[in-house]
């Protein structure tokens, strides 16, 4: 029975039934608390697109995972007051949630993020936290996606922390096509370019 | 109020790679996390309006035209920070298996029925001091293919949103006393005790209610501290 011991809570894995009661997207009676589009007509910035795959350590796509992912507006500026700068002046939330579909691949609608300080005030470049969810992950992991061409990188304080041959894990690579952008992220849980995952 | 994440908190979570729990083995990373300073897009959070969460959504045993079948229980507690304060507002969403310990979800196969009555989701938002309730149906426990004569204990697996995208926290909760607690390698990937009985609720039986529902009580620690605590004020 729960006692008096002092501590958090410890993670459980989603396991493999979650979709109906997270991201039931219309194949359950269900409604969906979070999309996989973020866009609101009202906020400003650049429509991008994030599409990619999970792997595994066979370097198989994962089918049942679920990624969230929390984001600045193209200013900066996150839809919480607890960051005590000058609020969002758009509906824009940050927060976007999706479900792998049968291939491992998910995809994004959201705007490019804005350079938002880190704890010295130095600009971070654009970044987008996110966190993966799977059966045979007792805890999620945390991790960044940056934009390849984006001059900030070079100078992240974050990025800096990563060994060199492993940034590119991080980067998402701009695909050809016309009208809006669209970014290639994929995520390898282990083995091989495995993601960079950070200790949060 | 500033809130700080030590990471030393992290401590009471499963070892990510946990070979007895054999998925965990090629969908856990293989190089280390690497450590950095929490910024402001760690240390923020989802906020979101009253439109997430409908009435009726805490209530598992109404989505359907008539009763779903099983044991009627009530679970609630508090969203609690790591100071023992109440997380309000927070956001608490629940995935479970029915009386026979059948999942809706396609891919589940175990022979027992499906329930017309019940879809085992539901939602609900704490309240100003971090209290939340659900009425539901207490799950069946179910096998899986883990190993020779694998089953899970009955859970109600929780999704928790706190004030930061780094307190997010997915968990399941038990039923004390569970037969199967010994042989559940999920369960005993928790490998500190006291940790792992975080994670099993305690019955109330004064909140059970008299000829309708028993009640179990589930309190849900989230990272999350007064960056100056009390001893220091």
């Amino acid at each position: 029975m729960q006692g008096p011991t002092k501590g958090i809570t410890p993670s459980q894995t989603v396991g493999p039934y979650f979709a109906y009661g997270l991201t039931p997207s219309g194949r359950y009676a269900w409604n969906d608390a979070f999309s996989n589009n973020l866009v609101t007509s009202d906020t400003s910035g650049e429509r991008i697109r994030i599409v990619g795959t999970v792997f595994d350590g066979d370097g198989k796509p994962v089918p049942d995972c679920m990624l969230e992912i929390w984001q600045a507006d193209a200013q900066g500026r996150f839809s919480d007051p607890q960051d005590r700068r000058a609020l969002p002046n758009s509906s824009f939330k940050g927060f976007g949630r999706r479900g792998t579909d049968a291939d491992g691949s998910y995809w994004f609608d959201t705007i490019k993020p804005g350079t938002v300080p880190d704890p010295d005030g130095k600009p971070q470049a654009p970044h987008i936290l996110f966190g993966v969810y799977a059966r045979g992950m007792l805890l999620h992991l945390y991790s960044r996606i940056y934009f390849d061409g984006e001059a900030g990188n070079a100078a992240d304080p974050v990025l800096a922390l990563v060994p060199t041959d492993r940034r590119a894990t991080l980067i998402a690579t701009r695909e050809q096509g016309n009208g809006n952008a669209v970014y290639r992220f994929d995520i390898r849980l282990q083995g091989e370019n495995e993601t960079v995952f950070f200790e949060l | 109020m500033t809130l700080i994440y030590p990471v030393e908190s992290n401590a009471a979570h499963p070892a990510r790679l946990s070979p007895a729990y054999r998925s965990t083995v090629k969908r856990s990373p293989s190089k280390p996390l690497i450590p950095m300073r929490h910024t402001l897009s760690e240390l923020t959070g989802p906020v979101y309006g009253h439109e997430t969460v409908r009435e009726h959504d805490h209530d598992l045993t109404i989505q359907g035209s008539g009763e779903p079948l099983g044991e009627r229980i009530m679970v609630h507690g508090h969203v609690l920070d790591e100071d023992g304060r109440g997380v309000p507002d927070a956001l608490l969403e629940v995935w479970q298996a029915n009386a026979c310990g059948r999942y809706v979800h396609v891919i589940d196969q175990h022979p027992a029925p499906l329930d017309p009555n019940f879809t085992g989701a539901g939602r609900a938002r704490s309240d100003a001091t971090g209290y939340y309730k659900f009425v539901t149906i207490k799950p069946g426990a179910y096998p899986w293919g883990n190993h020779h004569n694998a089953w899970r204990p009955a859970h109600i697996h929780f999704s928790v949103f706190g004030h930061a995208f780094i307190s997010r926290l997915v968990t399941q909760m038990y039923f004390p006393g569970d037969p199967l607690f010994p042989f559940d390698p999920i369960f005993n990937s928790v490998t500190d005790e006291n940790a792992r009985m975080r994670m099993v609720s305690a019955f109330d039986l004064e909140h059970t209610r008299p000829e309708w529902a028993l009640c179990y009580r589930f309190d849900i620690v989230l990272r999350g501290r007064d960056a100056t605590p009390m001893e220091a004020r």
